[in-house]
């Protein structure tokens, strides 16, 4: 059973590494959405029989509509909408950040084992991925030129941050459950960037004027 | 007693079955694309084919251009007494011979692009730079591979990494060595020469790799380097497969056979990655091989822990 915990967690920084070497952005958000399903899956793998079932299926439901498909919709849309289909010149090409990523993740799993948690007895895995999802997540940010790409890297952050989360989610689920709103940030910057595209073939916000592309 | 039986046989299917997997290879290629494709044998009828040619040597040519061919299945033969495959031993194993299995395969490789330097052509000369730089990106993800598997099951000799040491491995470290199965079986696509890498079908020199590399090899020198390409094949099938079967089953005879069935996975398993994904540019094949190497270096990592 442990084995497939520790599954669940290694193919969740997989993902991260995915993400990273990606140019294709179709490819990044399937790996966003597949990590959003991964995560959703954690609380429930997670869950020993003493937690409250209520604020597990809260979570795992949470999570799934949330992350697993709500955004990767939302930014599916906008790049279809958007025309940009990859991500053409990074910052920092896509090898030295999948070189930087694993880097990271490495010294992710290296430290946590010296590291003073506030809750005892988590599964080993835990804050290292979250910390290595964190950490890709802001390289995403940091290299990628294509607000998508950038938009992509937010949301791998927030999954991060959603896995150091379920740490506390003994203590304080209702917070975790708050948490997962996070995300609702990064809906509203997508909704930014379809806005900012049509900004920039109308020269305009205005929705009216959509209507006028037809025939 | 059994034992020694089926360390014969491995050697022998090893020798005569591994054309079948190139067939199996391009018959499920075919089917995917809906087409009835060549009969399984037709490896071997190439190489017989090939075999009763003769040979033209260009005349810029030195000794080298001959012994390349000669020297890269010799070294492709000696690996295969290395591996455990699908019998409870390899031939040979002492401590360290993955490195030993390692360098033959270097070896072979250095052979052939000898040869194709030693043509003078300027095409040859590409692919034989496009090669190398490959296969030295390759080369760690399998090095990292393998120390991955000495430090999880302990041991330091092919039989015991591919055999003994794995059963009890699965169940304490199963999603590691996943992911050292995974990047070797990335590496075997890279190494023998097969789709997102390398296209084995191409015909435009700009775009060959491997096949560029024998353009100027004929007759009998082609047939000794498509079956060497043949035997290579079987060799890192061998690898991912006993890795992957991980558990030694009671019986040493059931054992082998599923050894034979994972191996007609393996050839199935290329045959549908060859039919679903486009070949890679150039410039991104790098980034693949380093990504394999990344992912033996987590399964490191995940066991350093």
């Amino acid at each position: 059973m442990t084995g497939w915990i520790d599954l669940l967690f290694i193919l969740v920084l997989v993902l991260d590494l995915f993400a990273l070497a990606s140019s294709r952005l179709r490819a990044g958000i399937r790996a966003v959405a597949a990590q959003g399903v991964l995560l959703a899956l954690l609380p429930v793998a997670l869950a020993g029989g003493a937690t409250e079932t209520r604020h597990v299926a809260t979570l795992a439901l949470g999570a799934l509509v949330v992350k697993g498909v709500g955004i990767p919709w939302l930014l599916a849309r906008a790049t279809r909408e958007s025309t940009v289909s990859r991500e053409t010149a990074p910052l920092v090409g896509f090898l030295p950040t999948l070189v930087l990523g694993a880097f990271g993740v490495a010294a992710a799993i290296w430290f946590t084992a010296d590291l003073p948690l506030p809750v005892p007895g988590k599964h080993p895995l835990l804050v290292p991925t979250a910390l290595g999802t964190v950490w890709s997540g802001l390289l995403l940010i940091v290299t990628r030129r294509k607000a998508v790409g950038q938009v992509l890297g937010f949301v791998v952050l927030e999954n991060g941050v959603f896995v150091l989360g379920l740490l506390l989610s003994d203590i304080m689920p209702a917070l975790v459950e708050v948490g997962v709103l996070l995300d609702l940030l990064a809906a509203v910057f997508v909704m930014g960037l379809v806005m900012f595209d049509i900004q920039r073939a109308f020269a305009s916000l205005d929705t009216e004027k959509l209507a006028s592309l037809k025939d | 007693m059994t034992a020694a039986i089926l360390g014969a046989l491995q050697l022998l299917a090893f020798l005569a079955a591994s054309p079948l997997l190139l067939g199996i290879v391009g018959r499920v290629k075919a089917r995917v694309g809906g087409r009835e494709g060549p009969p399984l044998l037709q490896p071997y009828f190439d190489l017989a084919r090939l075999a009763r040619k003769g040979t033209v040597y260009s005349t810029t040519t030195t000794w080298v251009f001959r012994a390349g061919p000669v020297v890269g299945l010799a070294a492709v033969l000696a690996a295969g007494l290395l591996a455990p495959m699908g019998a409870p031993a390899a031939t040979l194993a002492f401590a360290g011979d993955f490195a030993l299995l390692a360098a033959l395969l270097a070896l072979a490789r250095f052979a052939t692009v000898l040869a194709a330097l030693d043509t003078g052509s300027s095409f040859e000369g590409m692919g034989a730079a496009r090669e190398v730089t490959f296969s030295a990106l390759a080369e760690p993800a399998l090095f990292l591979g393998f120390l991955s598997l000495v430090r999880s099951t302990g041991g330091l000799d092919l039989t015991h990494l591919l055999g003994d040491g794995l059963a009890e491995t699965w169940h304490t470290d199963g999603p590691a060595l996943l992911l050292v199965a995974l990047s070797i079986f990335v590496v075997a696509l890279a190494e023998n020469a097969r789709l997102p890498v390398d296209d084995p079908a191409t015909h435009l020199e700009l775009t060959m790799i491997h096949e560029v590399m024998v353009l100027d090899h004929g007759g009998p020198d082609l047939a000794l380097i498509q079956y060497a390409g043949a035997l290579k094949l079987w060799l890192f099938g061998a690898l991912v497969v006993q890795l992957a079967l991980g558990a030694r089953l009671a019986d040493p005879a059931a054992d082998f056979a599923a050894f034979l069935g994972g191996q007609a996975f393996f050839a199935v398993a290329i045959g549908l990655v060859e039919s679903t994904m486009a070949r890679l540019r150039l410039v991104r094949v790098p980034q693949l091989l380093v990504g394999a190497s990344v992912l033996s270096a987590f399964a490191l990592v995940l066991l350093l822990r």
